[in-house]
């Protein structure tokens, strides 16, 4: 079907009020975090300078390139960790038949609905009886509380719609149950990994409370709680310079996984990988 | 030298019996169709001496040894499924190269199995393509290739044309008929719910029904002799006409059975008069559907063509030599005189 000029406008406004609405508070970020001193607070929609200073001053002062390795640490090593157990526990789910799988399947995914609040207090006395206050390692146990019942879930799901038969022809091949999830399985599970371990590793990245909570010591915080405590040389400054130019340093490794692994995800799932 | 044996073999899925005792020796060498309609147990029997599901109660032995609690892959077996089930992911040389690997072997001999098969399928020029690379029939290959290379004692087939287009099923059926001729030592099981393919694969047929053997036997003796209204009924195309009535009680039986081919139609003549419902033209045959007073409608082969159209008179004479009867248990009974 054809469409009309009329329809044709119509169809692109959409668009450019979608991008907009999306694109303009990040857009703005990186504005803002080019500019310095008065020229922060005069209200503007294109580029008037380009100042690094702020990017030098949060990169060299003080500790935020170590609250960058952080994150990364902390994020890097929930998604290792949520994706292999996922993965084992996701074949179990799928292919084995035993008593109580459904229920268990719903206990997982019940974990997940509790909100943060909620849980909170109860697991700061688990995290401080574990030995784990203000080490990353709470952040990585409280974590995977959340990313482990989304990625199981979804693995399970794209698991039980791979041909049992690929698995039985590898069970006459003499493959054993870890072979045939590392030879077999894996490479046909690229894009429901990709997919799952990279919104594992945004969660991670952008998650606040528990950060919050867990962790006390300058050095020891992830980017979205250090960003938030960055503070001013009096109590009534703001440094928006600062702050923005952080928010633009933290966003861009996302914005880069997402463009690097979306060619993968679009390609494994369009090259019929399951289609035998 | 039995190569398969079943001895008294069930299988339960939970409180279901699927199988019942059931009891089967087959030769070394032997080419060996499973056949029945959907649901009758056959799939399930090929996947219980393949190993991927349990034997609920009864011993199978290959090779003169109990195999029932073996691993799949040290049966002695291979096994081509009805989806190929080969690994998107590698390529057919991978793909055929993987059980051997699995098994330790040195990777040039990996390397000679894997050549020596694709050259007997004719697929070497293929290796390096992956599955997706490859048409319908390439694949099958592919993954008889697969099997191949593990040189097994017993072969099995469970379905292996369905996936294929007309034409194409021919031509591969014919291409594992040949097969089995290169391969005299081993034991073939092929599943099918296709009675051609029964008919022209098998050395020996195992018709199944409900989870019981209905018959064992060569082709041309289910045709000529078979053993149950169910065989006879399946056994054949098109299938065997089942007549009750005042001529099955004139015999003394329940059922009068007598195959489309085993009748003569003339226009002047003949036993029973009829009137042709419906002609159904092959080129090589001619299928004339006949309604018979007081005998009930009746599908005859004629040779090749005729003019016979629908509506026309027509009598029939079954042949005496051909009839098949039947009590009321679907068992057969001896013809009179």
């Amino acid at each position: 079907m054809k469409r009309t000029p009329l329809q044709n406008v119509g169809l692109y406004a959409l668009v450019i009020v979608i991008v907009l609405q999306a694109v303009f508070p990040f857009y703005y970020a990186i504005l803002t975090s080019l500019e310095d001193g008065q020229a922060l607070f005069e209200v503007n929609y294109l580029p008037e300078q380009v100042n690094l200073a702020n990017y030098r001053s949060m990169l060299t002062e003080g500790v935020f390139g170590r609250q960058i390795l952080n994150s990364v640490f902390v994020a890097t090593v929930v998604v290792l960790i949520s994706l292999t157990l996922a993965v084992t526990a996701s074949y179990a789910l799928s292919r084995i038949r035993f008593r109580g799988r459904g229920l268990l399947l719903l206990t997982i995914l019940s974990v997940s609905m509790f909100p943060q609040i909620a849980v909170l207090s109860g697991l700061f006395e688990v995290i401080r009886y574990f030995g784990l206050f203000n080490s990353l390692w709470a952040l990585v146990f409280s974590y995977m509380i959340f990313t482990l019942p989304f990625t199981v879930w979804v693995l399970t799901a794209f698991m039980r719609n791979l041909p049992v038969e690929i698995e039985e022809a590898a069970i006459m091949d003499g493959a054993s149950s870890l072979t045939i999830i590392r030879r077999v399985f894996l490479p046909l599970m690229w894009p429901a990994m990709v997919t799952t371990g990279l919104l594992a590793f945004i969660h991670a990245w952008n998650e606040f409370l528990f950060a919050l909570t867990f962790l006390s010591t300058d050095s020891q915080r992830t980017v979205p709680v250090a960003i938030a405590l960055i503070s001013g040389r009096s109590e009534f400054e703001i440094p928006w310079g600062n702050i923005m130019a952080a928010s633009v340093i933290v966003t861009l490794p996302l914005v880069m996984l997402v463009l690097v692994f979306q060619r993968k995800i679009v390609s494994g799932l369009t090259a019929g990988a399951v289609k035998g | 030298m039995a190569t398969v044996e079943l001895i008294n073999v069930s299988k339960s899925f939970g409180s279901v019996e699927v199988l019942h005792d059931v009891n089967l020796s087959l030769e070394r060498g032997e080419f060996v169709v499973f056949v029945g309609p959907s649901g009758c147990g056959k799939s399930t029997l090929l996947r219980m001496i393949a190993g991927l599901e349990d034997i609920t109660s009864g011993e199978l032995r290959i090779a003169d040894v109990a195999m029932n609690n073996v691993m799949p892959a040290k049966r002695g077996i291979a096994m081509v499924f009805q989806s190929y089930a080969l690994y998107p992911h590698m390529t057919a040389f991978e793909n055929m190269a993987f059980g051997l690997e699995q098994a330790k072997l040195p990777s040039d001999e990996i390397r000679e199995r894997v050549i020596s098969a694709a050259r007997m399928l004719q697929i070497d020029e293929l290796l390096d393509r992956k599955p997706k690379q490859l048409s319908g029939g390439q694949r099958q290959r592919v993954a008889i290739g697969r099997a191949i290379t593990r040189d097994p004692r017993v072969f099995l087939f469970d379905e292996p044309l369905s996936n294929l287009d007309a034409a194409l099923r021919v031509d591969t059926r014919l291409e594992i008929a040949a097969l089995h001729e290169r391969l005299p030592e081993t034991t073939m099981i092929y599943v099918t719910h296709d009675q051609v393919e029964a008919m022209t694969l098998a050395d020996r047929i195992v018709v199944l029904n409900e989870g019981n053997i209905e018959q064992v036997g060569t082709p041309m003796a289910l045709y000529e002799a078979p053993a149950s209204l169910f065989v006879a009924g399946f056994i054949g195309s098109p299938r065997m006409n089942f007549l009750t009535g005042t001529v099955a009680d004139a015999h003394g039986a329940q059922t009068y059975g007598i195959r489309p081919e085993h009748i003569a139609l003339s226009r002047e003549t003949g036993d029973w008069q009829g009137r042709v419902m419906l002609t159904e033209r092959l080129g090589s045959d001619t299928f004339v559907h006949v309604a018979v007073e007081g005998v009930g409608r009746v599908n005859v082969r004629v040779e090749g063509r005729t003019d016979i159209s629908a509506r026309a008179d027509v009598f029939l004479t079954p042949d005496p030599a051909s009839v098949h009867l039947f009590d009321a248990g679907g068992r057969p009974v001896a013809r009179r005189g």
